[in-house]
């Protein structure tokens, strides 16, 4: 056991299945002697060897296919998206080729990649670095989208996304690399060393993909959330007094449908909170979802927090990121609903 | 405007035209067809930018005299060339068995390969069984040439309930990892960085396989095209990267995708890949270029780009009609004839193959796809109700069945 950040967890992750597997390698744009701008492969190359773990050309859309091809011949890559912001380039590989290839080949080919990419804001990145793409790729069929919250589970969740049969694109909240950013920018910044979820085993383990986990346990409404958000759900429980249960996804899709009823069922009312924009947002789906499934059980509307329908801007960095203001102001909504 | 450019020729913009159009008498005689046997053959070893000449010039290898010529000569064994040949007569008469079936109304689409099939024969005969292919969807050739069962092809064209594919791709988009042929995408060019990827991974695991992957002239145009050379530059994959320029892009031209202003083969050079320029009507010719390009590869030299230089003698598919677009006699212009007549008349000028046998051969390779058409009809044709079950729709989206596609299988009731 040590105490990691996320960053040190991830790279962790990819350390221990790099020794565990010689089929993983790990690429992309400044991955390898560097580590990655984020220090994600920090010391992997120099590890584990040049071949395993090496810097691609600025080229997305050729770290996908390069990957896929990988894929389809037995390896299992591991690639780097630098900022899911330039994902896009890449967004055609994704949806008509990985996503779709064990399906039109009927089984016979299979692209087992897991596509790691930083995302959202909260780090004055402007529009081209604060994106939050997952819905992108949750309307995807034949992928999965996995987004951790804390150390623990990002290695865990990494483990078996890189073991999974199916592609994964993993999108990892930048913001809250090294410390639980709850979204009140004033006040000083938190260490992972002062959580729980710091305390990450060195060696081999899992967190199964498909399994929400509740974050905060409570009585009177819940919350369901992903990535930071789930810091700043955490704190607008504490700002408000609401006994709410915060539900942490970690896996958009496949979305835990059970927890999400379970939780709802108890307390009959939901707030849905993403940085994404909101419309069309992975927040629509699961509003969707509750009132599909939860709908006798719902005592007020379902509400949702989101970032705006506009770009990220960079002057307005707070007042764009739904911080626990919006959040709380959505719960206080849905309790007097 | 600004008055200090007044001298200047006003700005005119430049759209791409082909020399004939519907009406017109088609003249290819601004193509220089050169000499067979005429250009050098360079060492495997060559980098890329001494093989300048070769990616402006022609490859050929059979004459007029239907005898090979000069050092691109194969020196290919008797009993390949007539496997060849008789790859090519049932990749044709399978086109022309689908395509009226697409005209009777047992399919929705079809695409011929005619004039293109010793590109697909050719190389299937120079790679090793195990090499990889990433083909477009007019290498049927690999197919037939590897020994994949035609009745299996049928059933994929007919979505019917024998389909390897369970009814889920267009037809002729075939797939089969036992053949080493990649499944086949609409999507075009995207194949083409994929082939890098899997080129990548056999030398990571030290394999002995190599990859080829075909591409139109027409896709070149996309990113993946670019990215992929860029990529099989940097690593050096054990890649050949083909172009198929048939002169054809549904209705645009080449020229549409800059081969106007420069040949295909030259892109590759500007890559630092070594390049070919190949007449893809000659099958010795085809043959050659692809064992030095996997020569290459196998020696851990890297990729090598080939055009191959021929003339796409139907329609895009079933769904346009070329004289709409080009001279309907334009085919019969093309100054480098037809790839099965010239290797026939090679056998025959070798003394190993008559007309006679030739045409036997064509007769009973017809009444073997006319028979094996039957039986995959005899499973059914596209809308005749016998599918696979439609239950297999909800399969392999992913791995395991998430519950969300399970409860779309049981809300419709299956």
């Amino acid at each position: 056991m040590a105490t990691m950040n996320m960053i040190q967890a991830l790279n962790s992750a990819m350390d221990v299945m790099l020794t565990k597997n010689p089929d993983v390698l790990i690429f992309g744009e400044d991955v390898g002697y560097f580590g990655g701008v984020f220090r994600a492969t920090d010391g992997l190359q120099k590890k584990h060897g040049v071949q395993r773990c090496f810097d691609s050309p600025i080229g997305e859309s050729g770290i996908v296919a390069t990957a896929i091809g990988m894929a389809a011949y037995g390896l299992k890559p591991v690639i780097e998206i630098q900022f899911a912001d330039y994902i896009y380039p890449a967004y055609d590989q994704i949806v008509s080729a990985a996503a779709r290839l064990r399906y039109r080949s009927a089984g016979d080919f299979t692209a087992p990649i897991t596509l790691r990419s930083p995302y959202g804001g909260g780090i004055f990145g402007g529009q081209t670095h604060s994106q939050s793409p997952e819905a992108l790729f949750t309307h995807v069929c034949g992928i999965k989208t996995v987004i951790p919250s804390n150390p623990y589970d990002a290695k865990g969740l990494l483990i078996s996304a890189i073991e999974d049969e199916d592609p994964v694109m993993f999108f990892e909240p930048k913001r809250i690399y090294n410390g639980p950013f709850d979204g009140h920018h004033d006040r000083p910044v938190q260490p992972w060393s002062k959580t729980k979820a710091s305390d990450v085993p060195d060696g081999y383990y899992t967190v199964p993909l498909g399994k929400a986990a509740i974050a905060r346990e409570g009585n009177d409404i819940t919350v369901i959330a992903y990535g930071t958000m789930v810091h700043v759900a955490l704190a607008a429980a504490a700002d408000t007094g609401i006994d709410a249960e915060v539900l942490d996804l970690r896996t958009l899709i496949p979305v835990d449908i059970e927890s999400i009823k379970a939780s709802v069922e108890k307390t009959g009312r939901c707030v849905i909170v993403h940085e994404a924009t909101r419309t069309s947002g992975y927040g629509a789906e699961l509003t969707a979802l509750v009132q599909e499934h939860c709908f006798y059980h719902l005592e007020a509307p379902i509400e949702r927090v989101a970032g705006w329908d506009t770009p990220y801007p960079h002057a307005f960095e707070w007042q764009y990121f739904p911080g626990p203001s919006r959040v709380s102001a959505a719960m206080r909504r849905a309790m007097e609903g | 405007m600004s008055t200090a450019r007044k001298n200047k020729p006003q700005l005119k913009l430049h759209i791409p035209e082909p020399k004939h159009r519907p009406g017109d008498t088609p003249d290819f005689s601004h193509i220089k067809v050169g000499k067979a046997g005429e250009m050098r053959r360079p060492d495997i070893n060559v980098v890329a930018k001494e093989t300048q000449d070769i990616a402006y010039g022609l490859i050929r290898v059979l004459g007029e005299d239907n005898l090979p010529h000069g050092p691109w000569d194969p020196h290919v064994d008797v009993e390949t060339l007539k496997r060849g040949l008789k790859n090519m007569l049932i990749v044709r008469a399978y086109d022309a068995r689908m395509f009226a079936a697409q005209r009777q109304g047992k399919t929705s689409f079809y695409m011929k390969c005619t004039g293109e099939e010793a590109i697909a024969v050719a190389q299937a005969a120079a790679l090793d069984p195990e090499d990889m292919c990433f083909p477009t969807y007019r290498q049927q050739g690999l197919l037939i040439s590897r020994g994949y069962p035609l009745l299996d092809m049928m059933c994929q064209v007919y979505s019917n309930e024998r389909d390897p594919l369970k009814g889920r791709q267009l037809p002729i988009m075939y797939s089969s990892k036992k053949h080493g042929f990649f499944s086949i995408a609409g999507n075009l060019a995207m194949h083409y960085s994929q082939a890098v990827g899997w080129a990548m991974a056999s030398a990571y695991r030290g394999d002995d396989r190599i990859c080829s992957a075909w591409i139109g002239d027409g896709s070149t145009a996309e990113g993946d095209f670019h990215t992929a050379l860029t990529f099989a530059a940097v690593y050096k994959a054990p890649v050949i990267l083909n172009v198929v320029n048939n002169q054809w892009a549904i209705s645009s031209y080449q020229g549409i995708a800059g081969g106007d202003e420069a040949t295909f083969a030259a892109r590759g050079v500007g890559y630092g890949i070594p390049a070919l320029r190949v007449d893809g009507n000659d099958f010795l010719a085809v043959y050659a270029v692809t064992k030095w390009a996997a020569d290459r590869a196998r020696s851990n030299l890297g990729p090598t780009m080939i055009e191959h230089f021929t003339y796409r003698v139907e329609g895009h598919s079933t769904s346009d009609d070329p004289s709409r677009y080009r001279p309907a006699d334009e085919a019969k212009a093309w100054p480098f004839g037809d790839p099965v007549e010239r290797l026939k008349k090679h056998l025959i000028a070798l003394g190993k193959w008559t007309e006679k046998e030739h045409t036997d051969l064509e007769t009973s390779i017809a009444e073997e796809v006319r028979a094996t058409q039957k039986e995959a009809e005899t499973h059914g044709t596209l809308g005749s109700g016998k599918t696979v079950s439609v239950k297999t729709m909800f399969e392999d989206v992913y791995k395991d069945m998430p519950w969300h596609i399970r409860r779309q299988r049981q809300e419709m009731g299956v």
